[in-house]
């Protein structure tokens, strides 16, 4: 089966796990800028983090026969720093012109200051300016729910097309009002911190499939970029089909990044060759 | 060996995930029983398995317990 993991911090992985989820049928990785484990000074040190994850990025995934695309941010962490966010932001356009970037991200909030909503704000507004994606990082843990809230209330009073927006990390107290909004929402599988792989499907049974998105982030924490592979299998163990399944983890991240022509992967549909539907 | 501090905290984000892992296995249930129920269906036939995790989780809770948690779970899980 071809996957596509759409969230997937790429520079923080082994070569083996590039070879691995090639030979497992990740097709396609999309990379989103995030935190480096430790504040970043100088605003040439983003633009040297963009242009890894812009340009020699995709050479690596290359050799192993996956697409590369990702994403610009100063990671809500960093937020705090408002000289530093304006500074990079001005960079932004000369990585929108770059041919695998899709947009901005991931921006969002982590402690909900009124900098981080601010630096939200800037983020979200430069790309719907831009006519770019975003993708929106949503808290961890005990801020999760209070922050999506805030997320919404940002983006509320904002000129925005939801559809366009993709608010990741969400979870059982979450999904509801992100969807009902409007938005796409992502699922993020960890080990042990976010949501796991029987959950995201207990999720996608209960909300259906549409406008989400599934991934493992997978960055230089505890986390394994596999968790996306262990929920497909969770999911065709219930019984849902493989066009399903390609539905969720093919198709529906090439409905959304593909709202971005630099994105040109198409969703695929399993037929067999007298042309009827695949029943399995 | 670890302080009562040291333990809380090592262990509390794989507590949490085990947890909510063992209620989303019960929310998976109800939700079960709700669509077979659309189907003029029913519960699953044999709920003693089912009983056997909801004691467990009282006995998780328990303050004070007479035996260790661990050993009171394995006497009971071995009765299924």
């Amino acid at each position: 089966m071809q996957i596509i993991q759409p969230h997937y911090h790429a520079i923080a992985r082994t070569a083996q796990d590039y070879e691995r989820m090639a030979m497992s049928g990740v097709v396609a990785v999309a990379e989103p800028a995030f935190w480096a484990g430790f504040d970043r000074k100088y605003p040439e040190t983003f633009i040297d983090y963009f242009r890894q994850i812009s340009e020699f990025e995709p050479t690596r995934a290359a050799q192993y026969g996956i697409r590369h695309f990702s994403w610009v941010a100063v990671n809500p962490k960093e937020a705090e720093n408002p000289v530093l966010t304006r500074e990079v932001l001005k960079h932004f356009p000369e990585f929108f012109a770059k041919p695998t970037v899709l947009g901005v991200g991931e921006t969002g909030l982590h402690k909900s200051t009124r900098n981080e909503c601010e630096s939200l704000e800037a983020h979200v507004e430069i790309a719907m300016r831009h006519g770019q994606l975003v993708l929106i990082h949503t808290p961890h843990l005990a801020d999760k729910a209070h922050g999506t809230k805030r997320v919404l209330e940002v983006l509320a009073g904002m000129n925005v097309d939801r559809e366009r927006i993709w608010i990741d990390h969400v979870e059982e107290q979450t999904i509801r009002p992100c969807l009902d909004a409007g938005y796409w929402v992502g699922f993020t599988l960890y080990p042990i911190t976010k949501c796991s792989p029987k959950r995201a499907v207990d999720m996608l049974e209960k909300y259906g499939t549409e406008r989400i998105l599934v991934n493992s982030s997978a960055d230089w924490g505890p986390s394994d970029p596999f968790t996306l592979q262990e929920c497909i299998l969770e999911f065709r163990r219930r019984g849902h089909s493989l066009q399903e399944a390609i539905e969720v983890f093919h198709n529906n991240p090439c409905r959304f990044l593909g709202q971005n022509p630099k994105f040109d992967i198409q969703p695929i549909r399993i037929e067999p060759a007298t042309g009827a539907a695949v029943s399995a | 060996m670890l302080t009562p501090s040291q333990v809380v905290e090592t262990y509390f984000l794989e507590s949490r995930h085990q947890l909510l892992e063992i209620a989303a296995y019960l929310d998976r249930y109800d939700a079960a029983v709700a669509r077979a129920g659309d189907r003029n269906g029913q519960a699953a036939t044999d709920e003693k398995r089912l009983a056997v995790i909801r004691r467990a989780l009282e006995i998780v809770a328990e303050q004070k317990p007479s035996q260790e948690r661990t050993v009171a779970l394995l006497e009971l899980f071995a009765t299924v």
